[in-house]
Order: structure tokens, then C-alpha cells, then sequence
């Protein structure tokens, strides 16, 4: 959008058109979609946005409130008094404060993984030459294709015979790469970095591993942060694998201690909902922070993928 | 951490461009050490420029061949094979007898049946909200980072806390839903038990959880479309409907059939919603099976009566359904592009 922007302004200030050129150049882009929205446009997009964001909140409310309460009617709209005492709960009996630690690891080492990996094979499939090419980068895209149940039966096997069950490189090796994390950078990379300056420094007597250093890295960064965050989202939130890796009350992911509570593990529904706040509540200051470039990843990955 | 080997160039680092190229002359000259070094240094490079490529995509192909095209295969083994859970490392040659068992279990057909209705409740609702959404937000908007980032939240919530909460609120006697439907005069549903009702209230978690994210991919595609093709439509008279319609979603076939794609694998794996919409009831699908998924039929085939041939055979079957439907997606994939 900026780019757009800056490289429009140029060429205006080349034709020494001033104001009265960027005048005439907005006003032929009345029609379709740079119009601005009606009332109505806010009013759905603002109904949208509650939607998107009331059962959020209700999970705060009910949090904050007793079990009891929450067996009555109507129920609650506003914030009762009760939510440390249910987040005190839900962090020890519920083994969460232990999953958001786990979490964290797991998420965090997927995502290191998945970036790093994903930025050297996607750079060699976007600039590098080598026999087997198209085959190995068709392949990529096909493992997307392929559903996680089809794996699980001998990934279980192997960990039990492992004794792997309850550690986190259980949940950490099997996604520790991603197919569309290879392609993604591969797209960025196709585009954003120019093959003279690879040739530049090959001239230079600079070797692929400097060349990956030095010019790959830099060039990769703003996509790599989006491949990050996205990849950490997806990791947080994985479910099916871990569920059947991890037992509530050994070592559990917070799906998986979230999945104890919501089997019956404290029946408590003020405190189920604490659970569930604690779990989502680091993925909610994340979107907070860094909303606009997972927003921005997001699309980016849409219209290259 | 990755010092490069060669040292005469390589002080400074070639920044970007003129640096280094300045230095070119310097590293050309004959090397003191004489010609066995620089011939050791040029089949360095050889080695380097053909070997390298496959050094970086390594990490990438051992990793999926040890997690995902291995497993792949064995489950097709295994789904051959009597496995228990108790003791995984026995297992028995049994042939097609999974498969032929499946065929002939009803609670199959069942989960084939239920996987496909959630699957269209939750993809065509979901696909053309998520359109309508795109639509809104391609205008021009004060606090469009706002709305963006907004609609993405339940994205970044979990299938196991978005559940959770859904459960809370589709609760027969207390829940939120039937409060605010028992003042428009309607009774208390039962969302749980009901078979419609209970695949209604499980799609309604996808739709929540997917709308804002396919209406991001949606509007990445939108602000594609290049505007002379909307001025055009406004000089012929095109209303905004008429521009949506005629200039809009003809431009978004590729991403909409993208999107399809998408949601209906999405749609056949789906595992976490059903699991816990009852989780008192484990990994039936409520107590008549009604919302039971392919998925969590697997799950309970696998890991409840710890089957896991079974499972494998599921699983394949499964993968098969999917491969079946990329078919589908092919064809009209090409159709379109004939039609174009």
C-alpha cells in the first residue's frame, strides 16, 4: 500500500502536477471498490466484529463468576468477583500454569524450526539451481495435502516404543517442518531477492552458506517474523496429535490440559472457563501486538498460495 | 556462528552490492599460496554450487520422510494388520478384513454421513459470509485494521477453548443461546442430545472460528482486481451489486475454489469440536453418534477401543476420500479454465 502510495507521488511530482494531479487521480477511482462505506457498511462490520469477539468476552465473564452462578438465568452479562480465585484454580489443579510453560516451549521451538528450515529450502527451490527441482518442490506441495490422522497410528507406535509418551519432543519433531512454510518463503523469496546480487556475491568467491548469512537472511526477515507468528499460532493451538502424546496429568500442552478440563477433570464450569481464558489469553496479546502483520501474512499468503 | 571458510575476500562482509564488487580485483589477484590452493578453492566452489541446493532442502525431506511420508505408508501397513493398543509391536496379518469390517459397521457410514452434512453446514455458510465480509472491507474504512484484526481473534483462539466456551453457551437449561431464543418465545433446545440441533451447534463453532480468516483471503484477492475493470463496469452503468456480481467474483474463482479446497479438508478432519462439544461423553459423538466425524471415529476406534489396524484402515480411507475430492477439484478446476 505504501509503495503504491510513494511511487504514485513520484510520478507526480516528475510531471510536476502538484496537488491538482492527485485531485483528478482520486477522483477517476470512484467506482467499485475505493468507495468509501455507507453507514451500513460500519454497522455490519461492527456486528461482525461482536460476534467475533463476544464469545471472548463471555469466557471472561463466566470466569469471573462462581459455578453456581452460572447455573442460573438469565445469565451473567457483567464481571462478578471471582476471577483470580478461578485463574488460582485452573493454574494449579488443572495443570495450566505447567501447559502454558510447555506451550511455550513447543510453540516456540516449532516456529524457530519451521522459519528456519522453511527460509534455506525456500530459498534454494526460488533461486538455486539443481537436478530434481520441480519433482522435490511438487512433492512440497503435495505433503500439504496430506491430514495428520494419516500419520498418527505409526507416530504413536513409535513413541510408545520410544518412550517418548508425555515428552515434548514428541510434539515438537513431527511439525518441526512445515510444507507450506518451504513454499511460502520460497514465493517471498522468488520475488524479493534480485538473482544478480546472489550472482554478485558468488563472483565475490562468497559460498552458499555466506550467501544465506548475508544476503538470504536480511532479505527474508519481514516474511520470516510472518511465518513465525503464524506457524506459533498453529502450534499453540494444535490439537489432534498432542492429545493422544500428552496425558493431562503428565506433561500437557494447554489443548490438552484444556481438553481434561472439558472431559470432566474439575467440574467446574467458572473454572473450566478460567482454563480457557489462560489458554487463549497469550494468542489474544500477540493478535493485540502484532495483529496488523499476521493480518497482513495472512493475505500475503493468500494471493501468493 | 557460520563463519565462512574463506578468509581472503571475506573480511567485510559483501554488504548487498557495491562493497563487494569493489573488492573483486583484490581477491582476483594470484593467490601467494600457489596454484594447488587455488585449485582445492575452484573445486570447493564446484562442490558447493551443485551440492549445496540439497544440503538446504535436506532438513525439509528427512524431517517429512520421517514424519510424514513414512507414517504415511505404514499406515497403509498397519491398516493390513490386526494392532492393538496394548501391545503395538504385535501385529497380524489379517488382508482386507478392516476394510471389509468398515464397510459393513453402520457407526461407519454413520461418521461418513455426519462428517459430510457438519462439513456443509459449517463450509457454505462460513465461505459466503466470509465473501460478504471481504466485500465490506474493501472499502474504503476508518478503523480498517481495527475490523481485521478484530475478525481474526477467533482464529487465534483454539479449537478446545472456543468449544468450551461454545458448550457453555449452547447449554440446554442455562446456556446463553436458549436464554436469548427463549425471548423470542422459542423452547429450550436441546443442543447437545438433538441430532440437527447438536450438528448445527458443532458447525457453528467452524463457522465462528474460520469466517474472519477466509474473508482476509478473500479480500487479499479482492484488492487484487485491477480497477480498470470496476471503472469500466461503472461506465456502463453496473450497480455496486452488479459490479460484485459480474466484476468481482468472476475475478475470485481461483482464490474461491482455493478456499473450497481448503475448508473441505478442513471440514473432513474435523476432530476437536465434536470431541469436546460432550466431553463427559468421550469420543462417541453425543450419545446416539449423531455428530460423530470420520475423525473422531478414528480416535475412538484407535485410542478407546484401541484398535489401531483399525484406525489405520479409517485413516486410509480417509486420505482416499480426499484424494477423491482433489479429483473432483481438478476437473473443475480445468472446466473453468476452458470456460474462460
Amino acid at each position: 500500500m505504501s509503495t503504491v502510495i510513494s511511487s504514485d507521488t513520484a510520478a507526480e511530482a516528475a510531471e510536476g502536477g502538484g496537488s491538482r494531479g492527485g485531485r483528478t487521480r482520486r477522483g477517476a477511482k470512484g467506482a467499485g471498490r475505493q468507495m468509501h462505506g455507507g453507514k451500513l457498511t460500519y454497522a455490519v462490520l461492527i456486528l461482525f466484529t461482536m460476534g467475533s469477539l463476544f464469545p471472548l468476552v463471555w469466557t471472561a465473564i463466566a470466569a469471573s463468576r462462581t459455578n453456581t452462578r452460572l447455573a442460573e438465568t438469565p445469565p451473567p452479562f457483567w464481571f462478578g468477583g471471582n476471577l483470580f480465585k478461578n485463574l488460582d484454580t485452573a493454574w494449579h489443579d488443572a495443570n495450566m500454569g505447567a501447559a502454558l510453560l510447555n506451550t511455550t516451549v513447543v510453540a516456540g521451538t516449532i516456529a524457530l524450526g519451521t522459519v528456519l528450515f522453511s527460509t534455506i529450502a525456500g530459498f534454494a527451490f526460488a533461486k538455486l539451481r539443481f537436478r530434481f527441482k520441480n519433482l522435490l518442490l511438487m512433492l512440497t506441495i503435495g505433503t500439504m495435502m496430506v491430514p495428520p490422522q494419516l500419520s498418527v497410528v505409526p507416530l504413536y507406535m513409535t513413541i510408545a516404543e520410544l518412550e517418548w509418551t508425555d515428552r515434548l519432543q514428541a510434539v515438537i519433531l513431527p511439525t518441526l517442518v512445515s510444507a507450506f512454510g518451504v513454499f511460502f518463503m520460497r514465493q517471498y523469496l522468488s520475488q524479493a531477492l534480485p538473482t544478480e546480487l546472489i550472482e554478485a556475491a558468488r563472483m565475490d568467491g562468497a559460498s552458499s552458506v555466506r550467501i544465506i548469512w548475508h544476503i538470504v537472511f536480511p532479505t527474508a526477515r519481514p516474511a520470516m517474523a510472518v511465518l513465525g507468528m503464524l506457524t506459533f499460532v498453529q502450534a499453540w493451538n494444535d490439537f489432534f496429535w498432542p492429545i493422544i502424546a500428552l496425558t493431562q496429568n503428565g506433561n500437557p500442552t494447554v489443548q490438552v490440559a484444556l481438553t481434561g478440563l472439558g472431559r470432566g477433570y474439575i467440574p467446574d464450569e467458572s473454572v473450566i472457563m478460567a482454563g480457557a481464558l489462560l489458554g487463549t489469553l497469550p494468542l489474544l496479546i500477540a493478535l493485540l501486538l502484532f495483529g496488523k502483520q499476521i493480518v497482513g501474512g495472512i493475505m500475503q499468503g493468500a494471493v501468493k498460495g | 556462528m557460520t563463519r565462512p571458510f574463506g578468509s581472503t575476500a571475506g573480511a567485510a562482509a559483501p554488504p548487498a552490492d557495491q562493497g563487494g564488487t569493489a573488492q573483486r580485483p583484490v581477491a582476483k589477484t594470484p593467490d601467494p599460496a600457489g596454484p594447488r590452493r587455488r585449485a582445492w578453492r575452484s573445486r570447493r566452489y564446484r562442490w558447493d554450487i551443485k551440492y549445496s541446493p540439497y544440503a538446504f532442502v535436506a532438513p525439509f525431506f528427512v524431517f517429512f520422510a520421517a514424519f510424514g511420508l513414512f507414517p504415511l505408508l505404514y499406515t497403509g501397513w498397519a491398516s493390513l494388520h490386526r494392532v492393538e493398543l496394548t501391545d503395538p509391536t504385535h501385529m497380524e496379518w489379517v488382508g482386507m478384513h478392516n476394510y471389509s469390517r468398515l464397510w459393513d459397521d453402520e457407526f461407519f457410514w454413520n461418521a461418513l454421513r455426519n462428517t459430510f452434512t457438519i462439513g456443509l453446514m459449517s463450509t457454505v455458510p462460513q465461505l459466503l459470509m466470509a465473501l460478504g465480509l471481504a466485500h465490506l472491507l474493501n472499502y474504503r474504512l476508518r478503523g480498517s485494521t481495527f475490523f481485521r484484526v478484530a475478525i481474526l481473534t477467533p482464529y487465534a483462539t483454539s479449537v478446545a477453548a472456543a468449544t468450551l466456551v461454545f458448550v457453555l453457551l449452547f447449554g440446554r437449561d442455562y446456556g446463553m443461546v436458549n436464554w436469548a431464543l427463549g425471548l423470542v418465545g422459542i423452547d429450550h433446545i436441546d443442543w447437545q442430545n438433538g441430532s440437527w440441533t447438536s450438528q448445527i451447534a458443532v458447525s457453528s463453532i467452524v463457522v465462528w472460528r474460520w469466517t474472519g480468516y477466509n474473508a482476509l483471503i478473500y479480500l487479499a484477492a479482492m484488492q487484487a482486481v485491477p480497477d480498470d475493470l470496476y471503472e469500466s463496469a461503472a461506465l456502463d452503468g453496473a450497480s455496486r451489486w452488479q459490479q460484485f456480481l459480474h466484476v468481482t467474483i468472476p475475478s475470485l474463482r481461483p482464490t474461491i475454489l482455493f478456499t473450497v479446497v481448503v475448508s473441505t479438508i478442513g471440514a473432513t478432519q474435523l476432530f476437536g469440536e465434536p470431541l469436546l462439544f460432550n466431553g463427559a461423553a468421550g469420543a462417541t459423538g453425543g450419545a446416539d453418534h449423531q455428530y460423530q466425524t470420520l475423525g473422531l471415529y478414528l480416535y475412538e476406534q484407535g485410542w478407546v477401543n484401541l484398535h489401531l489396524g483399525r484406525a489405520s484402515a479409517i485413516a486410509w480411507t480417509m486420505f482416499l476420500i480426499l484424494l477423491l475430492i482433489a479429483a473432483v477439484n481438478a476437473v473443475i478446476a480445468r472446466r473453468l479454465r476452458k470456460s474462460q
